[in-house]
């Protein structure tokens, strides 16, 4: 049987996990490979590596780190932040990345996610979504969620589905940090206009808001950061809910 | 040695990280020479499937594929490693495959998100071969989780298949014919199940 995913996202900064609320206010959260392992052993399903400030000297940190945790670790991880070319892709996916996420330069290059789809194949890409509820639609921002883009995210998923992404994160910008939950209405919208798997990002406060953006907002599977750095819960606790409300999960 | 085929496509530095965590002495393979020369063969895949046959074909791989299987060392196949070994795949209209196994790969339908991506058990294949008999190739476990991730698929009918999974529709999970072994899913991406399956392979040695 099919099973929902639980992503632990790391978001690093020089080579070191911070967290911050609504992408602000980093602070340090621990080693990124001693993190990686710690949820490996918890049984998570999948890991995401972040670089958060995306600059040149930090992506260098980001790929010897990827080569780390690569050789301890046997479970898949994404990593993206600040990739915007072809080569960018190549060298983490080279380091033992096996998919890379894209935001900002799919944005302002669309035909990126076509270009890295061809090369690399679908499979390997997730397109990030960072959005935020403006004048009654979704709108999609980059920047880490300073500029608006003024496109409409919904549509934006569309298009970069048809371009070939094989996942879509969708961060929800107003919920991310809020610990109040997912924002159903917004991964359901997604959700129903694409034909990929869609990951639900932001949001998570308590081990029942993983189910219900399952039930209620319709994902694929569930990515989380802080509530696992700071052990408010473990992963267990979220799969233990999950499996107790019919949801299947890995054990 | 074992030799871990490098025909330009995919995350291949995986699997040779995961067989040498194992203990294997894992070399990523890109001449013919080299290949007739290992003691195990690991065919893994990411990729496209008519790009896969095109580069194996001008590099002169594929002729020495098939010499190391019809000589019976422990081979492998991994994820489109697997699809290959069809007669061809709705991926690649026109592309035969190595034609190894009988059939053809098809795309997941509409209806489900596509690509299929995550962890599933697996469970026995049925068909009137069995005759009742337990058909394992004593490499996966049943019980254990592994992780998938592709748009393509095996047909879950057919004598070599030793488990399928399922996803709108039953699937080749895994397939074995003596010393012809092939999966799915990644055994170098599924965690401990994974590398447990990856090391009763080498055992076959």
């Amino acid at each position: 049987m099919h099973t929902v995913r639980l992503i632990a996202c790391l978001d690093i900064e020089h080579g070191r996990v911070v967290k911050g609320v609504r992408f602000a206010d980093l602070q340090d959260q621990g080693d990124p490979v001693e993190l990686a392992a710690r949820y490996d052993a918890q049984g998570i399903d999948e890991l995401a590596f972040l670089d958060v400030r995306a600059s040149d000297q930090g992506r260098d940190i980001l790929r010897d780190l990827v080569a780390k945790v690569a050789q301890v670790l046997f479970i898949p991880f994404a990593v993206g932040g600040g990739l915007r070319t072809l080569d960018d892709v190549r060298a983490v996916l080279r380091a033992g990345a096996d998919k890379v996420t894209v935001g900002s330069a799919a944005v302002a290059n669309p035909e990126l996610v076509r270009q890295i789809a061809n090369e690399f194949g679908s499979q390997c890409l997730v397109v990030s979504l960072d959005v935020k509820r403006l004048d009654g639609r979704y709108a999609l921002t980059s920047h880490g969620g300073r500029r608006d883009t003024g496109l409409d995210a919904v549509e934006f998923a569309r298009r970069v589905a048809d371009l070939g992404a094989g996942e879509l994160l969708v961060n929800d910008m107003d919920a991310d940090g809020t610990r109040q939950g997912f924002g159903h209405d917004l991964n359901r919208a997604i959700v129903n206009a694409v034909p990929i798997p869609v990951i639900a990002s932001g949001g998570a406060g308590r081990p029942e808001h993983f189910a219900e953006a399952v039930e209620q907002g319709g994902v694929h599977a569930v990515l989380a950061a802080s509530v696992f750095h700071q052990g408010d819960f473990s992963i267990g606790d979220v799969k233990d809910c999950m499996r107790s409300r019919g949801i299947a999960v890995r054990t | 040695m074992i030799a871990v085929v490098d025909y330009g496509a995919g995350n291949v530095a995986s699997v040779v990280r995961a067989l040498r965590h194992l203990g294997g002495d894992a070399q990523l393979v890109r001449d013919p020479e080299q290949l007739l020369a290992a003691r195990q063969v690991v065919f893994p895949g990411q990729g496209h499937f008519a790009q896969a046959m095109r580069q194996l074909q001008a590099s002169g791989m594929l002729s020495a594929l098939v010499q190391t299987i019809d000589r019976g060392k422990p081979f492998l196949g991994i994820c489109l490693g697997l699809q290959l070994l069809y007669q061809g795949s709705d991926e690649a209209p026109g592309v035969a495959g190595l034609g190894l196994l009988p059939g053809h790969c098809q795309r997941f339908a509409p209806g489900l998100p596509v690509p299929h991506v995550g962890w599933q058990q697996l469970r026995a294949p049925a068909g009137p071969h069995l005759r009742g008999e337990e058909h394992t190739s004593g490499l996966e476990s049943p019980s254990q989780f592994y992780y998938f991730v592709h748009s393509y698929y095996a047909p879950a009918q057919g004598e070599a298949v030793t488990a399928v999974a399922d996803y709108g529709v039953p699937f080749a999970a895994a397939v074995r014919r003596d010393n012809l072994c092939a999966v799915q899913f990644h055994p170098e991406k599924s965690g401990q199940a994974g590398l447990d399956y990856l090391a009763a392979w080498l055992k076959l040695a």
